[in-house]
């Protein structure tokens, strides 16, 4: 099914997706990836305050290219989300509601999303030509030293993503290769 | 008769390849993914496909990389017996071709000086740089960069030798099927059969550079190529790992004598975005 999302994602709009709904959000969301939840990870150890505002957010796993004059990102397809897995539970605990990226996710992360009323969104990986330009806006606003790895802040317009884990339990990418296995 | 080559010249070369390799594709893998667009069975794949068809033009009439991960440069060298390097340090000239290229390109620096206390070197070196002397007065630079999303799914296997071809066959089977959607398929699989721990890896590396069609002068490994992709083609993971017919474009396979009591076999994967470039010198 096809649907348009206006971010925030909340918990009634994960309820009412599907694994295999292709969906187009749009509005703002965060864009961090290793090295960033490594940090946030520290503070939530120590009880500090984080720079983003975790309630309802929608994260991103990317690390753009650098962008060009009067570009505001270069090429920004996904990165690879098992590589936040370690993290994610947490997050998603806390309010994070989205997470964007490509790749399968452990046991713990899939039960996060259906405890936390959350959900889990593949972007076409390797296509980060085509998804910058469904990005308009993008701010660092945080751990600028981490450069690619950096803390973003970006607005979308109709960015394409397909949603993999739903919040029912269900997993496109366990059923969907069964469907075509020979 | 030798032939005096100033190392600049190898700067200057690896400079525009770094940056033209990351925004526009080779036409064999231009050729080989309109293909899969044409097969491609299950609808969504078919979407996926042109999608990724897009993305390429975008990069080229745009100038922005096909993928934001511009990889950790790797540079064959082939380098004459016959040429005298002149001008300075040959690594020293590779690493400032990227340093150029990259800086230049607006392409990502994704280098980490150390691996474990992992601060970024800011230019995309060092490069990974294989040379090898070979007769004659020319140099041949091939720039393959690889990113990391398929490369953290490769595998060696370091098989006996009773388990023969079978086992080589389910060894590729496992290590396609564990990378699934993370190596962002449709893949190529780069596989080096022989040699030893080290060589079957370089091997590996290599084959995915070779021009996707071309098929191994050695009899069983060409059959094996052909067998091997329909195989992984059955495996039903598909573009983007979201299920589908086409799961890899190709698969690319290089042997080398190895010893009495091994079979190595490395399986380097590559995603759609199968970046290699050639120049002489």
């Amino acid at each position: 099914m096809e649907k348009h999302i206006q971010l925030p994602i909340t918990a009634e709009i994960a309820d009412s997706l599907n694994a295999g709904d292709f969906v187009y959000l749009s509005g703002q969301m965060y864009v961090a990836r290793d090295a960033a939840h490594k940090r946030l990870m520290e503070l939530i150890e120590k009880n500090e305050k984080l720079p983003i505002d975790i309630n309802d957010c929608t994260i991103y796993y990317m690390g753009p290219s650098p962008a060009r004059e009067g570009r505001p990102i270069g090429s920004a397809g996904p990165t690879t989300a098992s590589r936040m897995d370690k993290y994610a539970p947490t997050l998603l605990d806390l309010g994070e509601k989205a997470m964007v990226g490509k790749g399968k996710r452990t046991k713990e992360v899939l039960d996060a999303v259906v405890r936390d009323h959350a959900v889990y969104f593949a972007a076409i990986g390797g296509a980060g030509a085509l998804l910058s330009q469904c990005i308009k806006k993008s701010e660092v606003i945080a751990y600028e030293d981490l450069g690619a790895e950096a803390i973003r802040l970006i607005t979308v317009e109709d960015f394409p993503v397909i949603v993999v884990a739903d919040d029912h339990g269900n997993n496109l990418y366990a059923t969907a290769q069964a469907q075509y296995k020979r | 008769m030798i032939r005096e080559v100033d190392v600049s010249e190898i700067t200057k070369n690896i400079r525009e390849m770094c940056i033209s390799v990351n925004y526009e594709l080779s036409d064999d893998m231009k050729q080989v993914l309109g293909e899969a667009h044409e097969k491609e069975e299950s609808p969504l794949g078919k979407q996926i496909l042109g999608e990724l068809q897009k993305n390429l033009d975008i990069a080229k009439n745009d100038q922005i990389p096909i993928c934001q991960d511009t990889g950790m440069a790797v540079i064959f060298l082939e380098i004459g017996q016959d040429v005298h390097l002149i001008g300075g340090s040959l690594e020293d000239a590779v690493n400032e071709g990227v340093r150029q290229g990259y800086t230049d390109g607006y392409l990502r620096k994704s280098v980490v000086s150390d691996p474990i206390i992992r601060k970024n070197t800011g230019d995309n070196t060092p490069a990974i740089i294989h040379e090898k002397i070979v007769p004659g007065d020319k140099i041949r630079i091939k720039v393959a960069p690889k990113g990391f999303g398929s490369e953290n799914m490769s595998r060696v296997f370091m098989l006996k030798p009773a388990q023969g071809l079978d086992g080589v066959k389910e060894a590729i089977l496992t290590a396609v099927n564990d990378a699934g959607p993370n190596a962002c398929p449709p893949m190529v699989i780069g596989v080096g059969i022989g040699g030893d721990f080290e060589k079957c890896a370089e091997m590996a590396k290599e084959a995915l550079t070779r021009e996707v069609g071309v098929h191994s002068d050695v009899d069983w490994a060409a059959q094996l190529e052909e067998e091997m992709l329909a195989k992984i083609n059955d495996l039903g993971i598909g573009p983007a790992g979201l299920g589908g017919t086409v799961t890899a474009l190709a698969v690319n396979v290089n042997t080398y004598p190895t010893h009495i009591a091994g079979l190595p076999v490395a399986v380097n994967i590559c995603c759609h975005v199968n970046r290699h470039l050639v120049r002489e010198v």
